[in-house]
């Protein structure tokens, strides 16, 4: 009873941090703002839905899996975000800063 | 509430499909084609269709979009706009559809308990196999087993297909300038220059084999097999290509390892068949291989699955191989 | 039914990132929504699997992570390799039109 509470509370906030990253993604008036948005679904939608299901699956293989899951896309989703953002700079793409400053694109 | 998830993804792909359509820039045609190779295999999933929803995810969502964008890199941008003869195309393409959309008003309808794939066929499989073969996974004992040859023939199928592609790409044109290798695919520079995506690649791929080695031998447990085996352990050589470069992915896997992995794979499902003739049954009946019909059986479908894995790697590699290297010979 | 509300906003946003990828002006917008709805495909794979009582089906979970990952990187590659190429034919075109006035 007790998890089954615990892990409804962190499905509904994972699903919620989920649909604010979404909303972000869209409004959001630049790409890197966009990136920003979308990283917190990446890290913290992430962790705190896959936490919530574990709870579910109790000791058993299937949250051994859940957490080599977890583990996997908490080491490559910032990775691919880093890696984005650098190729978006090196093109040439500028964050749309207060104060002017160029970055020219280069190899 | 599945209906709905359902109703909802094949809404998506209807959507991804028109925009996949009416685009004309080939880099979002590819992105969108990997768009929808994945919603398909959620819903192949909800349609708790498990083993071709891996194989889906695994072969639709990465390693074709990783093709169509090497394939890109060596061509142009944008589709060249020809509208000749758009009009008789649209009216022979409406008019096959509307042909092939009447007959499927005869077909049973989806999951219906009455067809006659769920009255005689499924029933025997289901019942027989934990008699003959006594596998839980009797996706894989049906592939593997009971129509075995039809995986044979798909073992040499993808074969072919390797040879294909490597006889069309194999060797560059004469007269082509050579590039220079910061300008090929995955050349020499890859993606040297970022640190953070090399240093956690390294650490990642030994597990991603890991993972392929588990999917292999698990498959007669659950989802996984030989295809998708293969297919994960070509992603990951694929990822060690674009973070290092692919000349040291060629020291790590030379091109003729690959050529005779992908023979030695279909050689080695049709030989189990020949054995299995040697030794007094017919071709391909796996019973006859150990002292037990049911232990034969679990032998022979664990050495075809190995057949087949490394078919598929050494055929995915050499493609992506012979697309990447492309423009550096 | 406690997953009814994960499994909606999972699907909700799945949705706008796939409007992203459709309007998004430059291509890494697209990349970047590409990439979310491949992470939000993991969660959700992870979620309707313990909805469906099917336990079994994580290791599609963890097969798509990967590919995601390993899709991101090379469509980044593959920019590196288009922006070189560009960088290469605007020097040829900069260099062709004063080797074009040389000439006799």
């Amino acid at each position: 009873m007790i998890v089954d509470a615990v892990s409804w509370v962190l499905l509904t906030l994972g699903g919620f941090s989920v649909l604010i990253g979404g909303i972000g993604a869209l409004r959001m008036p630049d790409l890197y703002t966009r990136m920003h948005a979308a990283s917190v679904t990446d890290s913290l939608g992430t962790m705190l839905v896959l936490a919530g299901v574990i709870l579910q699956a109790g000791f058993t293989l299937a949250a051994v899996k859940l957490a080599a899951t977890l583990i996997f896309l908490l080491f490559t989703s910032p990775t691919a975000a880093n890696a984005l953002a650098s190729a978006a700079l090196m093109a040439g793409i500028n964050p749309g800063l207060a104060t002017p400053w160029r970055q020219e694109p280069r190899s | 509430m599945t209906v709905f998830i359902i109703i909802f993804l094949l809404t998506l792909l209807v959507i991804t499909a028109l925009a996949i359509v009416q685009t004309s820039n080939l880099f979002a045609a590819a992105m969108l084609a990997g768009i929808f190779s994945l919603i398909s295999a959620m819903t192949f999933f909800l349609l708790d269709a498990a083993d071709v929803a891996l194989t889906e995810a695994a072969v639709g969502a990465g390693i074709s979009t990783v093709l169509f964008l090497g394939a890109l890199a060596l061509t142009a941008d944008h589709e060249r706009a020809g509208t000749a003869g758009r009009l008789i195309a649209l009216v022979v393409v409406t008019a096959i559809a509307a042909v092939l959309i009447y007959t499927t008003f005869d077909m049973p309808r989806l999951g219906d308990p009455n067809a006659p794939s769920q009255l005689h066929v499924a029933p025997w499989y289901l019942e027989k196999t934990p008699e003959y073969i006594d596998v839980p996974n009797v996706v894989t004992a049906v592939l593997a087993s009971f129509r075995g040859y039809d995986t044979l023939g798909e073992t040499f199928v993808v074969f072919t297909a390797g040879i294909g592609v490597l006889f069309l790409l194999g060797k560059a044109p004469v007269g082509q300038p050579k590039l220079s290798p910061a300008m090929t695919f995955a050349g020499k520079a890859g993606l040297r220059h970022y640190q953070i995506p090399r240093v956690v690649g390294r650490l990642l791929i030994p597990f991603i084999l890991l993972f392929a080695l588990y999917v292999q031998f698990h498959g007669d447990y659950g989802p996984g097999g030989g295809f998708q085996a293969g297919v994960i352990v070509a992603a990951s050589i694929v990822l060690f290509a674009l973070l290092e470069g692919e000349e040291r992915a060629l020291q790590a896997l030379p091109a003729g390892l690959l050529k005779l992995l992908a023979a030695a794979g279909a050689l080695l499902y049709g030989f189990t068949g020949v054995a299995c003739m040697l030794l007094g049954g017919e071709f391909l009946n796996y019973s006859v291989l150990a002292h037990d019909p049911v232990h034969g059986q679990h032998y022979g479908i664990l050495i075809i699955e190995a057949g087949v894995g490394f078919t598929v790697t050494g055929v995915l590699i050499s493609i992506f191989h012979s697309f990447a290297a492309r423009g550096a010979k | 039914m406690i997953y009814y509300a994960v499994i909606v906003a999972i699907l909700v946003t799945m949705g706008l990132a796939l409007a992203r990828a459709l309007i998004g002006p430059t291509v890494y917008d697209r990349v970047l929504a590409m990439n979310m709805i491949g992470t939000k495909t993991v969660l959700l794979l992870a979620v309707v699997a313990f909805f469906m009582e099917r336990p079994d089906f994580l290791d599609l979970a963890l097969t798509y992570a990967l590919i995601n990952f390993i899709g991101t990187l090379a469509v980044l590659e593959f920019f590196r390799v288009r922006a070189q190429r560009r960088i290469a034919e605007e020097k040829e075109e900069g260099q062709s039109p004063l080797s074009g006035a040389d000439a006799p």
